[in-house]
């Protein structure tokens, strides 16, 4: 049992590209995201006890882009995150994955299964496990009781598991239980999963936190060979490494947006000197 | 690595190759004892030195079912982090669904309590008891069915930690409550005894009591069996997922309420196997079972053996329980003192009890 295999209309007739009511063709397993976007917030907001965490925040992410998100501290960063992955239900707003799903109706497992992969910001590995039974237990495949008990690795999917071994450089790690590695490598790790899960979006927040300039430097590169293939919503303090990787920068403070554009814009903006240097 | 080993002591050779065995010590010893005690207390005459006597051989066999007790307990406890207070409702639950077959067993229309209530008919829920097979699917269901909805609830509602604990501590406070009345019609505080056969057979006679013994510890080899295969398989991986980083699981596309209510309810049936056969074999069950301090007592087995090991908490029950048969003759007034200062220990010096301990002595010396 699947929790949910998305069922969204994907238009397929030749020569045609006007609105398709109608025609629509039911097609497993595929995003509709004819008009370019894979995430929209619309009007999203969120009060805890009266304070407004998100205060009508409109943002929408591209197919393939990797955009950074910016703010000083309690600009409703990680809520934003958590509205989308299903941990915290919006007041009000719309949040919608591709044009069709409304992810405010479904629960955290069925939103990651929908193909959007979450990355904390302290690194959150299972640390009783190798490196690669952790990457194993992420692995895209079926999530029930039932599947699990008769589970057999496959040879395709250890291809697929040795492939990411690489990707995130730990080869030589694999079989170290993941409570032993050093913070850089967790974080690796668990980006990792993320990719085994083979998601559409990813949200990472706070990535190379506590990493060495090294290892920073290689996550750029790791993100970077990523962009095109997924979609990348970053959450970052760190503005070198912001530097390294966006393109386009949003600029989120007490709750919506401020900025938004190149981080050498956002930069030179006013209003976001004011914000962060305080009134 | 040879030479190295045959030049060290005879007593670090030994060592160095007794460690790492524990399981199967384990096993040998309860293979040898299995056969041992039911043989020396059905063949051999009573005044033979070897003779094993029916308190001795009960004693063995309640500490066995107590073992299935504790492995069901790490399950839950030591593989998906959910503290339990309350599994000695499960095992209560097992026990009285034999207790209601044995009670049926008289040529009595009615369980002698009924008779002494001046009731004239059974309640509607002891319809079918005398039936062996049908108290089977009573012994297996009920607790099933309790721990289904109840866990159903709980874990939904997404209760975890100390809350989780102390709600299960309380369902077990509140069925001994319910059973302690008369009119619930499982024999208020005094609950079943006096129970005369069982399928036909003397409850008493050396024979059945060596089967019975059998039966525990043929249930006890199983669950081990089946526990460890549980918990190395993709299943036991997602159990400790949900121990370690249960957010982390959801994000990974895990809907964590199906794992955990499959082991919490895999746990709870493993108890009322255990309790079914305990029942037979101490020849008594009432609400007292339920009390809120024997669920503790059991978690004090796994703490003590060591919790996510499956060995350390079959150790742990007959560790603890072995010293209970000698204290409570030898300072019955002590005992429960012993036991708090038992678990304090256990907590501050061996956070990973007996075989925890045990690992880390051998790691260091090999």
């Amino acid at each position: 049992m699947t929790l949910f295999s998305p069922k969204t209309a994907v238009v397929e007739r030749e020569g045609w590209d006007g609105e398709a009511k109608g025609l629509a063709h039911l097609v497993d397993g595929q995003l509709d995201t004819r008009h370019g976007a894979i995430l929209y917030l619309e009007e999203v907001c969120v009060s805890f006890d009266g304070f407004k965490a998100l205060n009508h925040l409109n943002l929408d992410i591209g197919v393939g882009e990797l955009r950074c998100i910016i703010g000083p501290n309690g600009a409703g960063k990680t809520t934003m995150m958590d509205v989308i992955t299903g941990k915290t239900r919006p007041d009000s707003g719309a949040v919608f994955f591709g044009q069709t799903i409304d992810l405010t109706r479904y629960r955290e497992a069925e939103i990651a299964q929908l193909g959007i992969g979450r990355k904390f910001q302290k690194p959150t590995v299972f640390e009783a496990m190798t490196v690669f039974e952790n990457l194993q237990l992420a692995l895209a495949g079926p999530r029930s009781v039932w599947a699990s008990l008769r589970a057999r690795l496959t040879g395709e999917q250890r291809d697929r598991i040795e492939a990411l071994l690489l990707r995130v450089r730990l080869q030589e790690q694999r079989h170290r239980v993941a409570g032993l590695l050093s913070h850089g490598q967790k974080q690796w790790l668990e980006i990792g999963m993320l990719l085994a899960q083979d998601p559409q979006l990813l949200l990472l927040d706070e990535p190379v936190a506590g990493m060495t300039d090294a290892e920073t430097e290689k996550t750029a590169e790791l993100l970077l060979s990523l962009k095109g293939h997924h979609s990348l919503m970053v959450v970052e303090h760190d503005m070198a490494f912001v530097e390294a990787i966006a393109e386009r920068v949003t600029v989120l403070a007490e709750g919506s947006v401020l900025a938004e554009g190149s981080l050498a814009q956002v930069q030179a903006d006013e209003r976001v000197i004011e914000v962060y240097l305080g009134r | 690595m040879q030479s190295e080993l045959i030049t060290q002591p005879y007593s670090m050779r030994l060592w160095a190759w007794l460690g790492p065995q524990l399981g199967s010590w384990l096993l040998g010893a309860l293979l040898v004892i299995g056969v041992a005690l039911p043989l020396a207390h059905a063949l051999l005459p009573a005044e033979h030195p070897w003779f094993i006597s029916a308190y001795t051989l009960t004693l063995a066999g309640k500490i066995l079912c107590y073992a299935v007790v504790a492995l069901a307990l790490d399950l839950v406890w030591g593989y998906t982090g959910l503290l339990s207070l309350g599994h000695g409702l499960f095992f209560a639950l097992g026990g009285y669904g034999m207790g209601m077959y044995l009670m049926r067993q008289g040529d009595a229309e009615l369980p002698a309590f009924m008779t002494f209530l001046d009731w004239q008919t059974l309640p509607w829920f002891w319809w079918g008891s005398e039936h062996f097979l049908w108290a089977l699917v009573l012994i297996v269901m009920v607790p099933a069915l309790v721990a289904g909805i109840f866990g159903w609830l709980a874990f939904r509602s997404r209760i975890k930690g100390v809350y989780f604990s102390i709600i299960t501590q309380a369902l077990t406070f509140a069925a001994m409550l319910l059973f302690f009345r008369n009119e619930t019609g499982f024999g208020g505080n005094n609950g079943f005894t006096d129970f005369k056969t069982l399928l036909g057979f003397g409850i008493a006679e050396p024979a059945t009591r060596a089967v019975l013994f059998l039966l525990s510890l043929a249930l006890l080899l199983l669950a081990w069996l089946g526990a460890r295969w549980l918990v190395n398989s993709p299943f036991g991986r997602i159990l400790t997922a949900v121990r370690d980083a249960e957010s982390r699981l959801m994000f990974c596309g895990y809907s964590p309420l199906y794992f955990k209510l499959t082991i919490w309810v895999l746990s709870a049936v493993l108890c009322a196997l255990a309790g079914a056969l305990y029942v037979p074999q101490v020849g008594i069950i009432n609400p007292s079972e339920m009390s809120p301090a024997n669920s503790i007592e059991m978690v004090i087995w796994v703490a003590l053996g060591g919790r996510g090991t499956l060995i350390g908490p079959m150790l742990g029950a007959g560790l603890v329980n072995g010293a209970k048969s000698w204290f409570t003759v030898a300072f019955p007034e002590y005992w429960l003192f012993f036991l708090g200062f038992v678990f304090i220990a256990a907590t501050l010096f061996l956070p990973h009890g007996v075989v925890g301990w045990w690992r880390r002595l051998w790691r260091k010396s090999a």
